[in-house]
């Protein structure tokens, strides 16, 4: 949950990036990192294993600027998409604010992120949250390669498989090439923020 | 959703760590909640850490601690240090939903430090009053 503190004029937003493994969650924050240098502060902290895949999460916290007179420190954190570490996952969505699930384009990932999602929906429960509840944006990744001759879903079937009962914002990106990555954070933001500006008097 | 503290709350909170913890010798401390919010931090004006990253990797770790505790049939260990060459840091468990993380020298013995961030603790717990973050 977004903290408030009057004190200091400052609110603290988490949103979490999810979906399945190697679908670019960590691509999508080393892009924003890349892209926003000069308004980061500090360095990404990722937590990976020798193989370069996400262990535990990756934390990539800026400033947006104010809201209402608060000063709003947006904290980006990616989850491990691969199966086995669902444990860390959960952990990682506690007090979450705000979620982008990036689906995998490519076809034959189409079972995964199903799975993904109806996951991260248990793991929502498991804190009693509700997936249709939290600010969500979708982002369908890595659309770029259908210039490649790799077989892509097309939008229509991503939307049917994901999005039919969310019904929320959706986005064809590349996170590689940054084609709407920046599209995506900014609507998540917009709506996180429409979900807690009503605390900021 | 959001939580807040009250400008009174967050003083008397900052108060004890500056108070009970900085000015013996603690080079900086801070108060976060699960999710991995900072709620109140107070330094000895030297440290130059990056309490953002610390706060969101403190609350991970805890978390996974937490974790692995349960898969051994304990409910909890509500108490984590790390030692270092210089630096060490300690984790205590303040009520269900904060952490308080002290980062501190071998200047201080780790049997002072637990005695004083006891104090702390229940100082601030006091300080929290019945919160319960949604």
């Amino acid at each position: 949950m977004a903290f408030v503190n009057p004190k200091k004029k400052e609110v603290q937003v988490k949103i979490v990036y999810y979906g399945p493994g190697r679908g670019g969650k960590t691509t999508n924050l080393e892009y924003v990192y890349d892209k926003f240098s000069s308004r980061i502060k500090t360095e990404m902290v990722t937590i990976k294993t020798h193989g370069d895949r996400t262990l535990f999460f990756d934390f990539l916290p800026f400033d947006i600027g104010k809201v209402n007179g608060y000063d709003v420190k947006i904290q980006l954190y990616t989850v491990p998409g691969q199966v086995k570490y669902n444990a860390t996952r959960r952990l990682v969505l506690r007090g979450v604010d705000g979620m982008v699930f990036v689906a995998d384009a490519m076809a034959v990932r189409r079972e995964k992120n199903i799975l993904s999602l109806k996951n991260l929906q248990e793991n929502l429960a498991n804190y009693k949250r509700s997936i249709f509840k939290v600010p969500m944006v979708l982002q369908y990744n890595k659309v770029d390669l259908a210039e490649q001759g790799i077989p892509i879903l097309p939008v229509e079937t991503l939307e049917q498989d994901l999005n039919s009962k969310l019904k929320t914002a959706s986005f064809p990106a590349s996170a590689l090439m940054g084609t709407n990555v920046v599209a995506t954070l900014k609507k998540i933001i917009s709506l996180t923020m429409a979900s807690i500006v009503k605390d900021l008097k | 959703m959001s939580y807040t503290l009250g400008q009174e709350q967050l003083d008397g909170i900052e108060n004890v760590l500056q108070q009970d913890l900085i000015d013996i010798g603690v080079s900086c401390v801070f108060l976060i909640d699960m999710a991995g919010n900072i709620i109140a931090n107070r330094d000895n004006g030297e440290s130059q850490h990056d309490v953002y990253s610390l706060a969101a990797l403190a609350a991970g770790n805890f978390g996974a601690v937490s974790a692995m505790a349960k898969i051994i049939g304990e409910g909890e260990f509500s108490l984590l240090f790390h030692k270092g060459v210089k630096e060490n840091i300690h984790f205590n468990k303040i009520v269900s939903d904060f952490l308080m993380i002290t980062i501190f020298s071998n200047d201080i013995s780790l049997g002072f430090l637990r005695l004083k961030v006891n104090e702390a603790v229940e100082k601030i717990k006091t300080a929290l009053g019945a919160i319960e973050v949604p």
